[in-house]
């Protein structure tokens, strides 16, 4: 293997592991988005808060993580709940454009709240992850291989399977699935609203919590995470807002257009190019495919 | 006229209403503050650099308003305005504060974006801004930047410290030629301001200089550090902000990328730019100006008049008094208080107005005698400023980070930047603004 080759191989292992860590992010807005047809501009902040709580029981109550863990799963529940009963209960039957709105408050609430609660520093998050690049593939193959992205590839993939397995073969997933797939026929045969969006507010908050444990493990929970939302837009857009593995491929796809842009072309363009270069190939995708890779194709009859 | 007892009632009791009426009036001047607006982040994502900052300076003002009752016996008031890093933010915090009380006396933005956008605020409005260590470079010729400060060192001074440092460990300004040196940058005002002088010494000595911006906010980096393990660099120099300088730290560790090459500037070495990359961050270095750790009488008067007497503004901060950044803001403190100490002397008055805080800080001199009566012996350098100079003399060292003991350690002796290779760049950067701007240079002879 030349070099260069190699080289090319390791920006392009690194942009499916980057790919990854965005769909994990992206996956979040996915499942809102199908129940409810929400964009959850706060999804972002959520996989903050999670992290946030997650790290801030530790240090305050002085919780094991093993603990922390399913305290903040229930603190994240409790949130979908407030949701639910404070905000999207009295949003219905209105304008996705309002309920959009009501989630861009819903970010700055979250983001002051988690200010309040923990503070913000920047704050450890060490669960015994794997951190570095793999000594294995370095010294074998002499390509660089993260191995906390590893990590998150695996569990991502478990995520998946089991966001798949939630979705097609229980009955909450069944009703989920009828939920998105019409609202009206939904309730007439019996399916509360209510409790659907507390069930998949809830579901994203979980996401939302591995992705910020995720994160939070690379840098540290620290106000920047709830950025990352910037970097899962690209990969919505590509993907398609109601896939779940268009989340996935979306991510990958991503992730990789954007690295090796960004080592190929960046040099002969000043650099930093990574970041809108991924909104540029989410753009591309949409003039050829409006509704993404994996999105429902709207059908208009007039 | 007769003077009669009705008449001499009736005035006793005018003057007695006079006088009540005209009592709180003799309160507010006697409760004249010093307006110090702190243009500090405590919350978005550059909150770790900016609360430890503010702080400091803050915690300075509390202390002479505890211990000596103010400046001169005027209080200090210190008014923050949260910006979140945000340059409009900023913007619109100067313009809420300028006016509080009898005007604000002199600024700190803490940000190199919100400084070029109130230079020409400032001087309009004839208000000192006091950007130590960020902010403009060329803003050191102070024949075109009347208003605006930047002791005791610039970015382009770090740079050449930075080199210096190379130059030392490699072991001679010769073995520079045919080295490659990587510059990894927060792609912002503040991120580029190293390269003129970098790209200068490049030229000059024959090393390799290449240039990997890094897009706000910097949690992912893999790009740029999969082009410096491709490149291998012989020395990484870093220019970063918030969750960049952590994110970069952990990457360099995981390519293997030698800690004790990779040198930060000030700002990319705060303790929580290394904490969260655990041991790995062991042997990273940076360029400082001022001492580190809590071991000075100030830091222990601020403990026991300002957090012991509960004026702190943060009180969870107490443990981590001596900080890097937060020594910055005492430092930024200090400066300011010896300023408007100086420009009450040169009035003979205790309501000194922007001008006349502009006008000490071109004569401010701070010794090394005048800095033990301060309680901060060996701190920093000593400052002497002048119409033309705003920067005076430089003293920058590198430190370096003990991961097990989890402090900074000063590995070098506090030397003199390059000012022969600043100097021009400094001259024609500054007359290049002043012909934008319509501005005739000042006389300072």
């Amino acid at each position: 293997m030349s070099v260069e080759f190699g080289f090319f191989l390791e920006t392009v292992i690194s942009g499916l592991m980057a790919g990854v860590m965005y769909a994990l992010v992206a996956l979040g807005f996915v499942l809102i988005f199908k129940a409810s047809g929400i964009f959850n501009f706060a999804q972002g902040v959520m996989c903050l808060f999670a992290a946030l709580t997650f790290v801030g029981v530790q240090e305050k109550f002085g919780l094991p993580a093993w603990l922390a863990l399913p305290a903040a799963v229930g603190v994240m529940i409790l949130l979908a709940w407030l949701i639910e009963r404070l905000v999207l209960r009295h949003l219905v039957n209105q304008d996705p454009i309002i309920l959009f709105m009501a989630t861009i408050g819903l970010a700055y609430v979250l983001e002051g709240l988690g200010d309040l609660m923990w503070g913000s520093d920047v704050k450890l998050l060490d669960i015994g992850l794997p951190q570095g690049a793999s000594d294995y593939m370095l010294d074998n193959f002499n390509l660089y291989v993260e191995k906390l992205e590893v990590v998150a590839a695996v569990i991502a993939s478990i995520l998946v399977a089991a966001l798949a397995v939630f979705f097609q073969k229980t009955r909450v997933g069944r009703a989920l699935r009828a939920v998105a797939d019409d609202h009206q026929a939904a309730l007439s045969v019996g399916i509360s609203l209510n409790t659907i969006w507390v069930i998949v507010w809830s579901v994203a908050g979980i996401v939302a919590l591995v992705a910020g444990i995720m994160w939070g493990s690379k840098s540290g929970v620290q106000f920047s995470l709830s950025l990352i939302a910037l970097k899962a837009l690209p990969v919505l857009i590509l993907g398609g807002f109601t896939s779940i593995p268009g989340a996935i491929v979306g991510g990958l796809i991503i992730g990789v257009g954007e690295k090796v842009a960004e080592v190929y072309m960046g040099p002969f363009v000043g650099g930093a190019v990574e970041n809108w270069f991924a909104y540029m190939l989410a753009l591309a995708f949409l003039l050829v495919r409006p509704q993404g890779l994996f999105g429902e194709k709207i059908i208009e009859r007039v | 006229m007769k003077f009669t007892k009705a008449k001499f009632v009736t005035g006793m009791a005018s003057g007695l209403l006079a006088a009540t009426l005209l009592a709180p009036v003799a309160a507010v001047a006697d409760g004249h503050e010093l307006i110090l607006p702190s243009l500090d982040y405590r919350t978005g994502p550059y909150a770790p650099g900016g609360i430890p900052y503010a702080n400091g300076y803050a915690d300075y003002f509390a202390l002479l308003n505890e211990r000596d009752g103010g400046i001169n016996g005027v209080k200090a008031k210190v008014v923050p305005c949260e910006t979140g890093y945000n340059t409009k933010k900023g913007v619109e915090c100067y313009e809420k504060t300028k006016n509080i009380g009898s005007g604000a006396l002199a600024y700190m933005p803490l940000s190199t974006g919100i400084t070029y956008q109130l230079i020409p605020k400032v001087t309009a409005d004839k208000i000192p801004l006091v950007t130590i260590g960020y902010g403009r470079t060329s803003a050191r010729n102070g024949q075109v930047f009347e208003y605006v400060f930047n002791p005791p060192a610039t970015y382009w001074d770090g740079a050449t410290v930075a080199i210096k440092h190379v130059i030392d460990s490699e072991g001679g300004a010769d073995k520079l030629k045919g080295k490659k040196i990587a510059l990894v940058y927060h792609n912002s005002a503040y991120g580029k301001e190293p390269i003129r002088t970098l790209q200068a010494l490049s030229e000059k000595m024959g090393f390799e200089l290449t240039l990997l911006p890094v897009d706000h906010p910097g949690q992912e980096q893999k790009a740029t550090w999969l082009q410096v393990r491709r490149n291998r660099p012989d020395w990484v120099f870093m220019w970063g902000w918030g969750v960049m300088n952590q994110v970069a730290i952990k990457e360099a560790a995981s390519i293997r990328f030698p800690m004790e090459k990779f040198v930060g500037v000030w700002w990319s070495g705060g303790e929580n730019d290394v904490l969260p990359a655990g041991k790995d961050a062991h042997g990273y270095k940076s360029v400082v100006f001022t001492a580190v750790g809590d071991g000075f009488q100030t830091h222990e008067d601020i403990k026991a008049y300002v957090y012991g007497k509960g004026k702190a503004v943060d009180a969870s901060f107490e443990q981590r008094i001596g900080e890097t950044h937060y020594n910055r803001g005492i430092y930024a403190g200090a400066l300011v208080a010896e300023a408007i100490r100086k420009a009450m002397a040169d009035n003979d008055t205790k309501k000194p107005t922007g001008v006349m805080v502009k006008d000490a800080f071109e004569g401010l001199e701070i010794s090394d005698e005048r800095w033990a009566e301060l309680g901060l012996a060996n701190f920093t350098g000593a400052v002497k400023l002048s119409c033309a100079d705003h920067r005076g003399p430089s003293k920058i060292a590198v430190q370096q980070w003990d991961a097990e003991a989890k402090k900074w350690s000063i590995i070098s002796d506090f030397v003199e930047p390059m000012d022969d290779v600043t100097t021009p760049l400094i001259k024609a950067d500054s007359e290049a603004y002043a012909k934008e701007n319509n501005i005739t240079p000042r006389d300072c002879k």
